[in-house]
């Protein structure tokens, strides 16, 4: 029997602790057993506008948050403007008493559009009250706590300054949220001790926590219980960043450089916090990592360090590849192994820099001028995202090229609770070295060979004084405008896109979700499939069959494996984080097959397993458009 | 321990022909490096050569050491990056005035920051040569070149003022055409542990009819006295010992401040600045090493980071 799946939100202001009230939850949720996948939204600012956290929690790992969660937690007025239209039938909302008196004239980050939309739904003179009255009446219930009253009682208590005790807001409503659905008040207070290691602090939440769960139960909230596994295994709680750093870790990373950029900058904090990587022989690594000035010079000071053979790599985002364009076309040219962690946001240009988007598909795949091989992969969840990161070094290294590790936004606030990682799985392959006498003749950085891959020569090994450059050039780097030796050069370079994807499992290449013969054909990539198996999972519910293909290396494109795929499907639906289908036109130039359907979303927020459903349902029924997108109307 | 065999200037020079205009000061530069090069006594594939792009970013295919020639202004990162990941390497970086300090201004003023021991030769002939005859960073206000339309209606950067700013703890200078105190002034700079910038006046004779050779051996009309000095003759010391105080410090730095506000009838050539005092880049990190066992496994073990993250 499979267990539901439970959806929770905070919601409330940048700044008042959301972050923390989340990884406090999650926490408490991985401590009875059970596993979580999180999703933070939030604005570029510092403080004060509004941002919230979705947790989906359930003894199976939930794949999607919901855009209509269970259980709403509003720790102010504005999540309830913002939300509250959005909850449905059998939703319970937890709100502060103060905030029901609020008018929507008072709130000054909300968006005028959404004030004026709230007008139109609700009319003039629109209080949090109206709208509890109204979510009411469609089956939403609200639990309304005197919250300035219930931390009098605590200060009280505590014999502690009142204003002390308001900033443990977070942990009250995450405790209140956490005694209705019936989490184990224990396995909140570990996790608080956790998050709090000062001890003024901990006798504050400790104390907070205690007086909700007592409050819950004196007003007799209609509290569940949360079914927990017996045994729980240890999990890690991670998003992607920390994921592919600890994947980079794993692959020997010898040097990252980075610029800071939303919302790349978090893999690169998390690897200057472990400056030491144990080694199971002898010394441990000491990866080095480099903040410098600019996209550019991260990109250059990785494929300086690359061409001394250690393992290089850089992470940004859009705006950053922009700038790296053409150091990445240097590497192609020079057939340089390089990793660039590609943490895609809402574009173009500055865009949405803490919204996701698939946005930059086809920018990866083309940026840079001329024409030079390039490997393009998309890694779909934070576990992915680790063997993803130890694998594109390899690809890097077996065919000598840059490879664009694709991820997005979505990945990199999207706190999973999983099991270890297993560093020794995906093998090291690091292709062909050579090893030059000294005393030989000038060694040969682009020497042809029979499979087109010349042995790679790192800079400061004996006998392996050589040029590289990134004007044409014959074998021994030495620049040439030689017609045929510039052809020979091109088909050189080019030829390893065929390799790769004649050389790699398909398993590497694509993989399959849902039963191999269900009708119903869903293509994507990234971060999409975590919505989509949530999506077949409910239209299963409703009677309809569907099954997804997931593409995960998308350059070279795996043409042959994708037709292979396509074959037997009666209806096609391309879905992206983006407003131009991009999978969709590749897949169409690389295989000719026209998607019958696309749904996209490109509002910045991400899909959601319940609202694709909905869309993919209206397809299954035949009442689907040809191009559907996803919104996000009031939030 | 092998014994370092004993290097001459040959043990660094290529078969390449170099394709420089003839009179050019970048062969002045070249043989410099060489001499230099040999005079350190490191073999050539443990020497790395970086050059941007225009007429100085050829320089590293006329030597026989590894030579990379990376793009229009980017040769400090790329210089940077492999010498962090290998600090075994002597690493060179040759940039034009153009290169470093325009498109590559932005790396210029922050390649300094971290004093990783490199050395920057920045050829500065006033004009963008490859490109036939434009104004660089250096032409001066008003000056005009023959391939100009217009007089330059911009002002000049000061390579090396501007290096100071930007904490190069190493700031030469020397001249194309006085090729024994160039491979001296090379051979510091390579010495140096840290940044070190080495600006080389270099005339183009092709394209500056302005900073010729001839007008660079100009004596002045009155004193007699030549345009190009040596500061050292004139009793002036750049070393800021390793132990300096802040007073010391800034009153050398100020001194070198002032001498390299210094240019037109009088130009001086030498050693501005030796700072000791500010800490090396940390060699210990990076380095090529295994990363696997001979089956493929992994050799990081990551439980002790996992054992900080895990939950319970």
């Amino acid at each position: 029997m499979s267990h539901p799946i439970i959806h929770w939100r905070i919601g409330g202001a940048q700044g008042s602790g959301i972050d923390k009230a989340a990884q406090l939850f999650a926490r408490a949720c991985v401590h009875s057993g059970l596993a979580v996948l999180g999703q933070r939204e939030y604005h570029s600012n510092i403080a004060g506008r509004h941002s919230y956290f979705d947790i989906a929690l359930g003894v199976e790992p939930p794949t999607s948050v919901a855009e209509y969660p269970q259980l709403l937690v509003a720790m102010d007025g504005e999540s309830l403007f913002r939300h509250l239209p959005m909850m449905r039938s059998g939703t319970t909302v937890i709100a502060n008493r103060a905030s029901l008196g609020l008018t929507l004239e008072k709130l000054p980050y909300l968006d005028a559009p959404l004030r004026e939309k709230l007008r139109h739904d609700y009319g003039n003179e629109l209080s949090v009250q109206k709208m509890i009255d109204s979510a009411t009446g469609r089956g939403v219930t609200c639990l309304s706590v005197d919250i300035e009253g219930e931390q009098a009682r605590i200060a009280e208590q505590l014999e502690r300054p009142s204003k002390e005790v308001k900033r443990a807001l977070n942990t009250l409503m995450v405790a209140l949220g956490g005694a209705l659905l019936g989490l184990g008040e224990r396995a909140l207070q570990t996790a608080m001790t956790k998050l709090f290691p000062r001890p003024e602090h901990r006798q504050l939440n400790a104390a907070t926590i205690s007086h909700a769960y007592r409050l819950a139960e004196a007003q007799n909230w209609p509290c569940g219980e949360l079914a927990a596994p017996a045994r729980a295994p240890a999990r890690l709680l991670l998003d992607a960043t920390q994921s592919v750093a600890l994947g980079k870790l794993a692959a020997g990373l010898g040097l990252q450089s980075y610029y800071p950029i939303s919302p790349a900058t978090e893999e690169s904090s998390f690897l200057e916090r472990y400056p030491s990587v144990a080694s199971r022989e002898g010394e441990p690594f000491h990866p080095r990592i480099i903040q410098v000035e600019d996209e550019i010079a991260a990109l250059s000071v990785a494929a300086g360090a690359a061409l001394t053979g250690v393992r290089a790599a850089t992470a940004t985002s859009g705006p950053g590849l922009s700038l790296m364009a053409e150091g990445l076309g240097w590497a192609g040219m020079n057939e340089l192994p390089l990793v660039i962690t590609l943490y895609q946001r809402g574009g173009p240009s500055t865009g949405m820099p803490t919204r996701t988007e698939q946005g930059d598909l086809l920018f990866a795949i083309h940026a840079g001028h001329g024409e030079f091989p390039r490997l393009v992969m998309a890694s779909a969840s934070t576990e992915e995202a680790f063997y993803d990161a130890m694998e594109a070094f390899n690809y890097a290294e077996r065919f000598d090229l840059p490879v664009i590790h694709l991820l997005d936004k979505m990945l990199t606030t999207s706190l999973a609770s999983v099991l270890p990682f297993d560093s020794q799985r995906v093998p090291i392959e690091r292709g062909r070295i050579a090893s030059p006498a000294a005393g030989e003749a000038r060694a040969r950085p682009f020497q042809f060979t029979s499979d087109g891959l010349s042995p790679r020569l790192p800079l400061g090994q004996p006998g392996s004084a050589h040029w590289r450059t990134g004007v044409e050039h014959g074998e021994s780097g030495l620049v040439t405008e030689n017609p045929q030796i510039r052809e020979r050069m091109m088909e050189k370079r080019a030829a390893r896109l065929a390799m790769i994807l004649d050389e790699l499992p398909e398993e590497a290449m694509l993989r399959h979700y849902g039963e191999a013969d269900a009708p119903l054909l869903l293509i994507s990539w990234g971060s999409n499939l975590g919505a989509i198996q949530d999506a077949i999972a409910r239209l299963e519910k409703g009677g309809h069959r569907a099954r997804a293909v997931q593409i995960r290396i998308l350059w070279p494109f795996p043409s042959t494996a994708v037709e292979k795929a396509l074959a037997g499907a009666q209806s096609t639906v391309v879905v992206e984080a983006n407003h131009s289908a991009q999978l969709a036109s590749l897949l169409q130039s690389q295989t000719g097959h026209h998607p019958d359907h696309l749904v996209v979303k490109y509002s910045g927020r991400p899909i959601c397993g319940d609202a694709l459903a909905e869309a993919l349902e209206l397809i299954a029924n035949g009442n689907g458009e040809a191009r559907m997108v996803l919104k996000n109307p009031y939030e | 321990m092998h014994e370092q065999p004993i290097l001459n200037a040959k043990d660094f020079q290529s078969p390449q022909a170099a394709d420089w205009c003839a009179g050019c000061g970048d062969f002045g530069i070249l043989k410099a490096i060489q001499q230099a090069l040999a005079a350190l006594g490191r073999p050539p594939e443990q020497v790395a050569v970086f050059g941007g792009i225009g007429c100085s970013g050829k320089t590293p295919y006329y030597l026989s050491s590894s030579g990379i020639h990376t793009l229009h202004g980017r040769v400090l990162p790329f210089a940077l990056g492999a010498k962090l990941a290998n600090p075994a390497l002597s690493v060179i970086a040759v940039a034009g005035d153009g290169d470093g300090l325009s498109i590559g201004g932005a790396h210029f003023i922050n390649a300094a920051r971290r004093n990783i021991d490199i050395t920057y030769i920045l050829y500065n002939n006033g004009v963008y040569g490859l490109t036939k005859g434009q104004a660089a960073p250096t032409l001066h206000l008003g000056e005009q070149l023959h391939t100009m339309a217009l007089p330059s209606d911009q002002a000049a950067l000061n390579p090396l003022l501007l290096a100071l700013a930007s904490g190069y703890s190493w700031l030469g200078r020397g001249y194309a055409y006085e090729g024994k105190s160039l491979a001296r002034l090379v051979e510091q700079a390579l010495r140096h542990p840290g940044t070190a910038i080495l600006e080389v006046l270099q005339p183009c004779p092709t394209y500056n009819r302005i900073q010729t050779r001839e007008w660079y051996s100009e004596t002045h009309p009155q004193s007699g006295e030549p345009r190009l000095y040596p500061l050292a003759e004139h009793g002036y010391d750049g070393l800021i010992p390793p132990d300096a105080d802040t007073t010391t410090i800034q009153a050398k730095q100020a001194a070198c401040f002032a001498r390299l506000n210094e240019w037109g009838e009088h130009i001086p050539l030498g050693v501005f600045l030796e700072d000791l005092s500010r800490p090396a880049y940390p060699e210990d990190g990076g380095g090529n090493r295994a990363i696997a066992d001979p089956a493929g496994k992994s050799l990081a073990r990551l439980e002790g980071i996992y054992a900080q993250l895990q939950i319970p």
